[in-house]
């Protein structure tokens, strides 16, 4: 991106970051705006920019994930779920948009109770519960492993949102895995197998959802202080903020909030490892 | 397609803006500083006050205003334009012979530019930012800011008097009779006025269509269709295009009235004989004031025509432009 005048520069958005999903479950990949939950998705799809640079590699079931098996599997075996209408081309019909084949537009439509001639309809004249169908059926059609979905609450009623959430848990039962996106930990806590905390384009902690239920169970200072932050856990901000993906600190990213922080955070940054089941990016976790 | 109530309202509109126009044309004709008496006296010199008072009776110049609006009004409803003082003929007449000259120029200028327009932003857009985008770019920038009676005198320098490719203007060689005139003849004296008269829309329209179809390619939707694993190609044909075409449908035909301006300069510099330079004889130096009028009029309801095929095709294109669809 630019600097100050026309210098540019490489940010550093995403780092040390190992995340893995499981058929069958439903991973909550959740963080503050900025902690790279967006450009994770991008990465996992292959759709980044050109200017991106991209170190590190990805796995597909067991096969290295590469830019030619990215072609194969996106819009098939990979699909991503679209946060809003307008992700959809306000000039064509949704059934169009969905698939080519109209059999498995009318399948899917009946499958989420659109009424028959949805189909026929054009972005702008879906309400917003028929739009939340629509783009699960468009990221369904292609009958994918694996299904992101890049924040899909915004702006639904809590009663929505826990409709669509159903929507995921129905697509990991059906032994797809599912990528869930989101800022709202609650959410994530909620629906979701395990959560991946990122911080600053890192994952600090990669946890089952049920060690959400008390910060004794957590790993990470952040995701304790994410856990204090809830509304039922007292309600407590820490203080400071993430840090600006230009001006990233040495050591560990989170070091410069930390109570627990020891000179080793500032030297360099924590490797991942396991402790207690979970995935910790922390010196001192145990 | 554009549903008939939004078409019988633009119809009603363009009626409402016809009669509108009429009225202010005709004030100011009446306004002009050069009367019909003045105007005759000038060309006649040494009329007797006699036949000057004649002719008075004969324009009926001593009736009120008002009166002489609606009797030249009634006219035009019955297609009765009256007689143009410099050719002699009926003004509908001299519009019909003037216009098909014009038509063919202006006609071929308008597919150039949409053509060529729509094509160069398509090309700068799928380049974006990089260097075939930044040297199109500045190309027409380059083109926007030059006048076009200007470009028309370098292309008359260059290409007419310096290599001799092109004629020096007129619509046919002169001295060769009207029914002699071959159609190669007529496209080799068409080029350089048409060239001239797209010149500037050119720029324009691709200069516009690059800009939709950036913001095309950094939409959402654009973004979500290469999630589904659709390919370059299909993204321009299936999304890009389709969205750009909207400006740039709603640009060409809407830019009817600058076509007919551009072809009062692109018409008197090649002494090109259509409906722009009669225009400007008849408003400068004839001061011809029946086919004054009748022109304006009449490239009042080209002009409306024009936006009024923009509005259909925009509603045939977009769907969210079109009124009651189905909620």
């Amino acid at each position: 991106m630019y600097g100050k005048g026309f210098s540019q520069h490489l940010l550093k958005t995403i780092s040390n970051l190992n995340i893995g999903v499981r058929e069958g479950e439903i991973l909550a990949v959740a963080g503050s705006s900025g902690s790279g939950k967006s450009l994770l998705a991008h990465a996992a799809l292959g759709i980044l920019p050109k200017n991106a640079v991209i170190e590190g590699g990805m796995a597909w079931r067991g096969a290295p994930l590469d830019a030619a098996l990215h072609k194969r599997l996106r819009g098939r075996e990979i699909a991503l779920v679209p946060q809003s209408v307008a992700y959809l081309d306000p000039l064509i019909r949704v059934g169009r948009q969905i698939s080519n084949d109209s059999q498995t537009v009318g399948r899917l439509f009946a499958r989420y109770h659109l009424k028959p001639g949805t189909e026929k309809l054009f972005p702008h004249e879906l309400s917003g519960g028929m739009t939340r169908r629509v783009m699960i059926c468009a990221a369904l059609a292609g009958g994918p492993k694996l299904v992101i979905a890049d924040e899909p609450t915004p702006g639904l009623t809590p009663h929505l949102a826990e409709h669509a959430m159903r929507h995921f848990r129905e697509i990991a039962d059906g032994g797809a895995g599912v990528i869930l996106i989101t800022h709202d930990i609650d959410l994530a806590v909620r629906h979701a197998d395990r959560i991946a905390v990122l911080y600053a384009g890192t994952a600090a902690e990669v946890a089952d959802a049920s060690d959400f239920a008390d910060a004794a169970l957590l790993r990470h200072p952040y995701s304790k202080a994410l856990w204090a932050a809830m509304p039922q856990n007292g309600f407590v901000a820490a203080a400071g903020a993430q840090p600006y993906a230009g001006e990233l600190p040495p050591g560990c990213l989170y070091a410069p909030r930390c109570p627990e922080c020891s000179p080793e955070c500032m030297a360099a940054p924590p490797q991942p490892r396991s402790v207690r089941g979970g995935e910790v990016s922390c010196c001192n976790a145990h | 397609m554009a549903n008939l109530k939004s078409v019988t309202i633009y119809i009603l509109r363009g009626l409402t803006l016809l009669l509108a126009v009429s009225l202010l044309s005709f004030v100011l004709a009446s306004a002009s500083p050069i009367s019909p008496e003045t105007r005759y006296r000038l060309s006649h010199p040494g009329v007797s006050d006699e036949n000057v008072e004649k002719m008075r009776e004969y324009w009926g110049i001593d009736e009120p205003p008002a009166e002489r609006y609606l009797g030249w009004l009634d006219g035009i409803l019955r297609g009765e334009w009256g007689t143009s003082t410099s050719y002699r003929q009926p003004v509908l007449d001299v519009i019909g012979v003037r216009f098909k000259a014009s038509l063919a120029l202006m006609m071929s200028a308008w597919a150039l530019s949409g053509i060529f327009g729509f094509s160069a932003g398509c090309f700068m857009a799928v380049f974006r930012d990089r260097w075939p985008d930044r040297i199109v770019r500045r190309i027409c920038l380059f083109m926007c800011s030059i006048p076009t009676f200007w470009i028309g005198l370098v292309f008359l320098a260059v290409f007419a008097a310096a290599l001799g490719w092109f004629p020096f203007g007129l619509a046919a060689p002169p001295g060769v009779p009207p029914e002699a005139v071959t159609l190669g003849q007529r496209i080799h004296h068409l080029i350089l006025p048409a060239l001239t008269l797209s010149f500037l829309s050119f720029a324009n329209l691709a200069l516009h269509t690059r800009e939709k179809l950036a913001d095309v390619y950094a939409s959402d939707y654009v973004l979500f269709a290469r999630a589904r694993g659709e390919g370059e190609a299909r993204i321009l044909f299936r999304h890009g295009i389709r969205n750009a075409m909207i400006p740039a449908v709603v640009m060409q035909f809407g830019s009817f009235a600058e076509l007919f301006g551009g072809s009062v300069f692109a018409e008197t510099i090649f002494s090109y004989p259509g409906l722009g330079a009669a225009a400007a004889a008849a408003g400068t130096g004839a001061s011809d004031i029946p086919l004054f009028l009748g022109i304006v009029m009449f490239s009042s309801c080209f002009v409306f025509i024009g936006n009024l095929i923009a509005n259909i095709l925009t509603q045939a294109i977009d769907p969210r432009t079109r009124e009651g669809a189905a909620a």
